[in-house]
């Protein structure tokens, strides 16, 4: 049996603009992505028979309002992975035959909170009793709790830490969509003010409004569509502890490691094969915890990895080439968008294009280290 | 102002709070494998088995990690920037919690320092929280 997962993205876009976007409720930005998706493949709504999303507004919400009949739905819901999560059950519905073309969406007015649901912990739930009355108040107070115990084992200093959102910028400064695209140096990321210590302003996300799309199909269409087919070489996913306080070892994802083993299995490929890497980033430490996961590094190194350049522009392993949550865009549930960067890196299109980008990894993250997805994006199959 | 939030039991983590409001850390383990685990649940979460039971835990833990928060969550207005932490118990597993009997600041919370539990009232529930306990102090 050949390798890779047997399936291609013949379609990749996001709403026509991302930021503050009041115009736009949740839902209108599933159907934008939706509709420059399906339009990017040379598709028509009706081609689509297949539909994934996450739970609210929901695929047969989404499905309904852009007329799709769906002979298979995925509602995986499992944070900000979840759009990884969906391209790898398309692609295992695909080859049972459960589905022809599949259309993954995402849209979250994460700012505006146009058509969202309101953020609700209930009081009885695990992170209710054992979490929430300690004063948590989001992800800047939970998903950044391992970074001092990192800081500690290892030695990753403040201005490492800090240096992965200069990195960054970086890139952002060479993407026109990017939220932020002036330079910043390790001095105004440490003067920027105290979110949750050790994490400064600069080294937690931006929250935006914006949307996405994919469309999935089988290999042996790859020819049949006006880009370049990107092909699906390896994916994985795993989960790990809900709340963070029950991660096993605050050092490392256990979640990241076994979504990339699973991924860099089916794909046939090692960490030295990789030209690009998208790694979620909602806060700064998160890209050292997948670099490390991901066997790119040694564990404790990716700190002093991206201190030293080599993630940047110019760098021998680029990083987060849209700039990242932390300085291109994050809706909330972020991992779209490192997907519909690596399909430009991987198609030749991209604002800040890489050389060379034959293999392409996406490392998702959802909740707090809560759950991982990996997706290895190749120019040709395996 | 709003209260501090106040958590709700569920029949598994009863006995769990019932503990809190008597001043005692009540934990479980595994009958079968002998691991003390924490959440409260059903199941022993490192070999499956539904052979588990309370147990009264000592109460001493150590500083694991934490965050100092600057924008406080509902109820917390009024405590300045205030550390979020996890501790390890002495029996192994962890929790997260409040520091209390300590200026949250980096400088006064290094990590590993010893700490001992003590309960904070919300309403009728007792919250376990922690506070520096003396070096190789007993429970």
């Amino acid at each position: 049996m050949s390798r890779g997962s047997g399936v291609i993205i013949a379609g990749a876009a996001e709403t026509d603009q991302v930021g503050r976007l009041p115009g736009y409720s949740a839902l209108g930005l599933h159907v934008e992505a939706a509709v420059n998706a399906v339009r990017d493949a040379g598709l028509r709504m009706r081609d689509i028979d297949a539909i994934a999303t996450v739970s609210s507004p929901g695929p047969a919400q989404v499905a309904h309002a852009l007329g799709i009949t769906p002979r298979w739905i995925d509602g995986t819901g499992v944070g900000g992975t979840s759009f990884l999560l969906h391209v790898r059950h398309a692609a295992a519905a695909i080859r049972a035959g459960y589905a022809r073309t599949v259309l993954v969406t995402h849209g979250q007015s994460g700012r505006s909170r146009v058509g969202e649901s309101p953020f609700r912990i209930p009081p009885s739930s695990p992170a209710g009793q054992f979490e929430v009355p300690y004063g948590t108040f989001g992800p800047t107070t939970t998903f950044t709790l391992t970074a001092l115990r990192y800081m500690k084992e290892f030695g990753l200093t403040h201005s490492q830490l800090a240096y992965v959102a200069v990195a960054q910028r970086r890139w952002a400064a060479k993407n026109p969509r990017a939220a932020y695209r002036d330079p910043i140096t390790v001095e105004d990321v440490l003067a920027s003010r105290l979110i949750a210590y050790p994490f400064h302003l600069l080294e937690c996300c931006l929250v935006t409004d914006g949307g996405g799309a994919l469309v999935i199909t089988s290999a042996d269409r790859a020819a049949d569509f006006p880009k370049p087919a990107v092909h699906v070489l390896g994916t994985g996913e795993s989960a790990e502890a809900p709340t963070i306080s029950q991660l096993a070892d605050f050092t490392e994802s256990q979640a990241f490691r076994l979504a990339g083993q699973d991924a860099f299995g089916e794909a046939g490929v090692a960490a030295s094969d990789v030209n690009h890497l998208m790694i979620y980033d909602a806060f700064a430490h998160v890209p050292i915890y997948g670099l490390e996961a991901l066997g790119f590094v040694g564990k404790g190194e990716a700190g002093a990895f991206i201190a030293d350049g080599n993630t940047e522009p110019g760098g021998r392993l680029p990083l987060n080439t849209n700039g990242g949550g932390l300085s291109y865009t994050h809706t909330g549930m972020y991992g779209m968008f490192a997907i519909t960067e690596a399909v430009r890196q991987v198609r030749g299109e991209a604002a800040a294009q890489v050389e060379s980008p034959d293999i392409s990894v996406v490392l998702g993250n959802g909740g707090s280290f809560a759950t991982a997805g990996v997706l290895i994006l190749g120019r040709q199959p395996r | 102002m709003t209260a501090k939030p106040v958590p709700v039991p569920t029949p598994e983590t009863q006995p769990f709070w019932d503990g809190c409001a008597a001043g005692e850390l009540r934990i479980q383990r595994c009958v079968d494998c002998g691991k003390p685990y924490f959440y409260p649940r059903p199941v022993c979460p490192d070999c499956g088995s539904v052979n588990v039971e309370w147990f009264t835990a000592s109460g001493r833990a150590a500083l694991y990690s934490y965050v100092i928060n600057h924008r406080p969550a509902p109820g917390f207005e009024d405590e300045g920037p205030y550390a979020i932490a996890v501790v390890q118990l002495a029996e192994g597993p962890r929790m997260m919690t409040s520091l209390v009997g300590v200026p949250n600041t980096p400088e006064d919370l290094p990590l590993d320092m010893p700490l001992r539990v003590t309960f904070e009232r919300r309403d009728d529930v007792y919250v376990p929280v922690f506070t520096p306990a003396p070096s190789g102090a007993g429970p």
